[in-house]
């Protein structure tokens, strides 16, 4: 167990239909047993890039290998890959069981092995007793898990799946959020996953990859890509940031400078001057969720205290959400409500810790 | 005091009766035992239908009705088909053109379709033949089957068929498995409507059919040249009970053949 061999790899892939790009330069790995997923808006390239991986879709320029082997010319019934759609895409006139066996059917597995497999699927899923059922007699989240036993019960190189969770009702999409996850877990199989909804992308992923307009905008660790945004974009479509324009203080060994252009000023750690790379032209990002407010002005070492005006609340149960007015901009501060929310029209200090102060480049990207 | 809603009611029972009252008649005069057709029927007879039996020339265009409807149904209905899944599977060019033109000759006027036929193979100086009725009989069939077949391929979802290659299912297994099965309750409707619109035309057949040639609708137009023979109420019956008769013999078919399946896949399971 030398190397860590990967189940998909993308090689400077490029899709292209006619003038447009969908996919520019891709470089990608998922590894093997590990969850990926590609998050991004609609039209980012992300479900186009999963097609190619499928072979549903030709590649332009590039090489795609799976298992190490190139199949940019393989079509996908060759492939050996378990596709999971939206919409489930059962045969809606085979049984349950017929639609489990049908892969099996084409892979020279004898009549009882058959049946031990589609049975081991179904417990899998915990669906035991619907093999003799039609998909129109189930619910959509039976569905989705026999859509789901279909596609591991041929033991695929790569598990693909196209925003499975969509088409489910809130509260049952929780529900198979964790059921995936811990079929996933169990299988170790390499799953790539599709969504448009960050949080299913930070509650599953082991490796995250934003994608907006055809391009990765950054790759890593959920928790990485949601702590130390490389991109406004990233910043602005994981969770409420604040971005502001900012010059660089001096470096220092503690705590930093940064001089917003809406005039307050806060600090940063080393770490985050790093990202500058010698220049002073910086934007600011600090999460809604990590500004502190109080009615006390209650500054300390390395945490800056601006007063504001509190413009308007949304009240969300557990948490608010305000926007506080300084010096004539709006920010947005996510609280956990404390008894009652802070209340509109009453001054306040946001708190904002230097390890909160997130640097990007100025405006280049 | 009547009500709007008894006012409706008798309307359509009366838009119903004129719709069907005729056909109710010639059925009942069929079994009339009189020689002139008059109401009410007098006496209860099947000679009628003996002399129908009899009757060489409506058994002969019996059978070429029956042929010609086969043939035009079975072609219509392969080219129907492959046309309707080229119409909504693939992108080519002139694929709006083509689409327009495939189910042209509903829109336009019988007569103007049955003479430029003719025309036409004037131009190739050929004689009439039973293979140019067929053709004719196909061109004017084909859009119904393009047009229902569609409907029913649009709304098969193409991520179906691409499960099914994940799963390892070349693209004509595919076809075989699980496109072809979800299609064919439109092929076999497209099937029955070409079959039924051949068995029924008249228009175009008598453009069209090579002297001495008879379909059933020709020969009760020829007969009823010379005289309003009782024999033709009873060849009316029977045509009506056929056309009926077809399609409702073909559901139940259809109905039994799935129960079937159903029963032999709760016995393997």
């Amino acid at each position: 167990m030398a190397d860590i061999e990967n189940a998909v790899e993308l090689q400077n892939v490029v899709k292209r239909y006619g003038e447009f790009t969908a996919v520019q330069r891709m470089d990608l790995t998922v590894p093997d047993n590990s969850f990926v997923t590609f998050l991004g808006p609609s039209g980012c390239g992300k479900t186009t890039t999963l097609r190619m991986i499928a072979g549903l879709t030709d590649i332009t320029e590039g090489d795609l290998l799976i298992r190490g082997k190139r199949v940019n010319a393989l079509p996908i019934h060759k492939r050996n890959l378990g596709l999971v759609f939206q919409n489930y895409a059962l045969f809606p006139h085979k049984s349950i069981y017929d639609n489990i066996a049908f892969g099996l059917k084409y892979r020279k597995v004898s009549k009882s092995d058959i049946r031990d497999k589609v049975n081991r699927a179904l417990d899998l899923v915990q669906l035991p007793h619907v093999a003799d059922r039609y998909p129109n007699q189930l619910s959509g989240g039976q569905q989705q898990r026999i859509a789901l036993a279909r596609a591991i019960v041929i033991e695929p190189d790569v598990l693909l799946l196209d925003e499975p969770l969509s088409a489910l009702d809130a509260n049952l999409r929780e529900e198979m959020r964790v059921e995936l996850k811990r079929i996933q877990r169990e299988l170790g199989i390499a799953t790539v996953f599709v969504t448009h909804d960050q949080s299913e992308a930070l509650a599953m992923s082991d490796k995250l990859v934003v994608m907006n307009n055809g391009v990765v905008e950054q790759e890593g660790a959920p928790e990485d890509v949601y702590n130390n945004p490389a991109s406004a974009f990233v910043a602005d479509f994981l969770g409420h940031s604040n971005i502001i324009p900012a010059a660089l203080g001096t470096p220092d060994a503690a705590f930093t400078n940064v001089a917003l252009q809406s005039g307050e000023t806060l600090l940063t750690t080393s770490e985050q001057t790093a990202k500058a790379n010698g220049s002073t032209d910086v934007r600011a990002v600090i999460r809604a969720e990590k500004i502190g407010l109080s009615d006390q002005n209650g500054a300390t070492d390395g945490v800056i205290a601006i007063p504001g005006r509190i413009k308007t609340v949304d009240y969300l149960g557990q948490q608010a959400r305000y926007f506080v007015t300084v010096n004539g901009r709006d920010w947005q501060v996510i609280n956990p409500i404390d008894a009652r929310p802070h209340h509109e029209g009453a001054d306040v200090f946001m708190h904002i810790a230097a390890r909160n102060c997130v640097l990007l480049p100025g405006h280049h990207d | 005091m009547m009500s709007g809603w008894s006012l409706i009611r008798i309307a359509t029972i009366l838009v119903y009766l004129f719709l069907f009252a005729p056909v109710a008649v010639v059925i009942l005069l069929a079994f009339n035992a009189n020689q002139f057709g008059s109401f009410p029927i007098e006496g209860f007879s099947t000679r009628w239908f003996e002399a129908l039996w009899n009757n060489d020339a409506i058994i002969r265009a019996f059978k070429t009705s029956l042929i010609l409807g086969a043939l035009t149904s079975a072609i219509s209905t392969t080219l129907g088909t492959l046309a309707a899944l080229a119409m909504v599977r693939y992108d080519f060019p002139g694929k709006r053109s083509i689409s327009t033109l495939l189910v042209a000759p509903i829109l336009i006027p019988e007569v103007v379709l049955a003479v430029a036929l003719l025309l036409f193979l004037q131009f190739l100086s050929m004689p009439k033949s039973f293979g140019l009725l067929l053709m004719g009989h196909v061109v004017f069939t084909l859009p119904f089957v393009v047009l229902v077949v569609q409907a029913r391929l649009v709304s098969i979802r193409r991520d179906v068929e691409e499960a099914a290659m994940s799963l390892g299912a070349t693209p004509i297994q595919t076809f075989f498995e699980i496109t072809l099965p979800l299609m064919m309750p439109a092929v076999m409707a497209g099937m029955l409507f070409s079959f039924t619109i051949s068995f029924d035309d008249i228009t175009g057949t008598l453009f069209w059919k090579p002297g001495g040639v008879e379909t059933v609708p020709t020969q009760i137009f020829a007969m009823l040249r010379n005289s309003i023979s009782p024999e033709i109420n009873a060849l009316g019956a029977v045509m009506v009970i056929f056309t009926i008769a077809l399609p409702l013999i073909a559901t139940a078919i259809a109905r039994v053949a799935s129960a079937q399946k159903i029963r032999a896949q709760k016995t393997t399971a």
